[in-house]
């Protein structure tokens, strides 16, 4: 793999990542983190329409007419994500009950227009291929740190598994409730950006 | 690149076209895998209410089939408690509450139930000829979202035997410990039904003790006041007048078979 394939595919992870530094997809971040093994299938989802849309697109670029552009990318994702939605719900259907709405919701995680328009447009189907991957990737770690937090912090569990014993079930933690709810996502995101920022400076919007 | 009006039309109905095929193609095939798995996730919870299973428990299909054997699936009339020859495969009971020709309209109920179906579909554990165990299906709001789950009753039409809930969007951690084993495991052996005849079954602030001390009461979930005052209004509608009452009389008058 050329040096810049691999910028294609791993920048996305700390240098330009979707949630933390573009601000994208925080809706479903929030949704899909109360617990590892939900958050772990919607990564799984949003790697697999990210990936196929930004092929698909790319390799239509040079037919689709400029003005018609947006709702024919669309059409594609949309399309994507339900065939994704059925295969969930034929092959992991306990997980898929859990996700609800938000699998569909991927049509508006605002990550996959964004690629498609950005960069599947003017770039091959290999470039767009590994830019899908490579988001993807980026926002599936942002998804896996936050929901291990929150699993852990408010559940006492890692993947369904008991680490913190919960005082009502007869151990010693007192589960932290915050974190179980919506709110808990948006300071861990928060702090992650904090950390992400203070670590690679160049990412600190000026102050206007 | 500049394209004439003809070209986007026929490049756009050539998507959509293309689009629709996959996407249809797809619903298509899947179908059939889409709905043995509803079914098998209502069979598979239906089990964890009677205790036949313990939550977590990993059952694949074949398994299910094997304890469901002693299970009857029954379509009641909710209005007079009576079997009815409704055919239960091919009864889906939150479509009959939809139909108007099938439902009327829930007298009020602080469950937030709208519609009542005309018929249920209720599980009987067979003992033999007759049935020990009653499962019925409830549903009501709670802080979020609808949560649907089945009631266990035992022969005498008055003792829980269990409680499970299979869909719901509560609070993981608070009122999302409505799935957690260790306050389902606080029901059995409580009693429906107070003195008068009516639901007496309330989920508590704080701790209820035993069921012999507390036999209509059932501990709180901690911090989760509105989830647990769903659970007490939904047990307190789908036992009472407009539910399960009527059919569960017959088991209390030993006249269940």
């Amino acid at each position: 793999m050329t040096a810049a394939s691999t910028k294609t595919l791993l920048d996305p992870l700390f240098e330009s990542n979707p949630i933390a530094l573009q601000v994208l997809g925080i809706c479903s971040a929030l949704a899909v983190t109360t617990k590892l093994e939900t958050a772990l299938v919607m990564c799984v989802a949003v790697i697999s329409v990210l990936a196929l849309s930004n092929v698909s697109i790319s390799l239509l670029r040079n037919f689709i007419p400029g003005n018609v552009r947006i709702i024919v990318q669309l059409t594609i994702i949309a399309s994507l994500v339900i065939m994704t939605d059925q295969v969930l719900k034929a092959y992991i259907y306990e997980i898929s009950k859990q996700l609800s709405v938000f699998v569909g919701l991927i049509i508006t995680n605002c990550i996959i227009m964004g690629r498609a328009e950005a960069y599947a447009m003017q770039n091959g189907p290999l470039d767009s291929l590994l830019d899908g991957i490579g988001n993807g990737l980026g926002y599936s770690a942002i998804l896996m740190a936050t929901a291990f937090l929150r699993e852990l912090l408010a559940q006492g569990t890692v993947f369904g598994a008991v680490v913190l014993p919960k005082v009502h079930d007869g151990g010693w933690y007192n589960p932290n409730g915050l974190l179980g709810i919506s709110a808990g996502a948006f300071f861990i995101i928060g702090l992650f950006i904090w950390a992400l920022r203070s670590w690679k400076t160049d990412q600190v919007e000026p102050e206007g | 690149m500049r394209h004439n009006a003809l070209y986007t039309i026929l490049f756009s109905g050539a998507v959509c076209v293309a689009c629709a095929v996959l996407v249809s193609s797809a619903a298509v095939s899947l179908k059939e895998n889409q709905l043995r798995n509803a079914a098998l996730d209502k069979q598979r919870n239906v089990l964890f209410a009677t205790g036949l299973a313990q939550t977590g428990e990993n059952l694949d299909a074949s398994e299910v089939q094997r304890r469901f054997e002693g299970i009857r699936s029954v379509v009641i009339d909710l209005r007079t408690g009576e079997r009815t020859d409704i055919d239960p495969t091919g009864f889906d009971q939150a479509k009959a509450a939809k139909d108007p020709a099938t439902s009327r309209e829930a007298p009020e109920n602080r469950a937030s139930v709208k519609r009542l179906p005309n018929h249920a579909l209720v599980y009987e554990i067979m003992d033999g000829e007759r049935p020990s165990m009653a499962v019925v299906p409830i549903e009501g709001y709670g802080l979020w979202s609808t949560l649907y789950g089945f009631l266990a009753v035992g022969q005498d039409g008055n003792t829980i035997q269990g409680i499970t809930y299979y869909q719901h969007g509560e609070t993981p951690g608070l009122g999302g410990e409505v799935d957690n084993p260790k306050w389902k495991s606080l029901w059995p052996g409580r009693k429906i039904y107070g003195s008068a005849g009516d639901p007496a079954i309330r989920v508590i602030k704080g701790a209820a003790g035993s069921p012999a001390d507390a036999p209509h009461a059932v501990d709180g979930l901690t911090g989760a006041t509105i989830t647990s005052n769903g659970v007490t209004s939904m047990l307190e509608f789908w036992l009472g007048d407009s539910g399960f009452k009527n059919y569960l009389k017959q088991y209390q008058e030993g006249q269940a078979l």
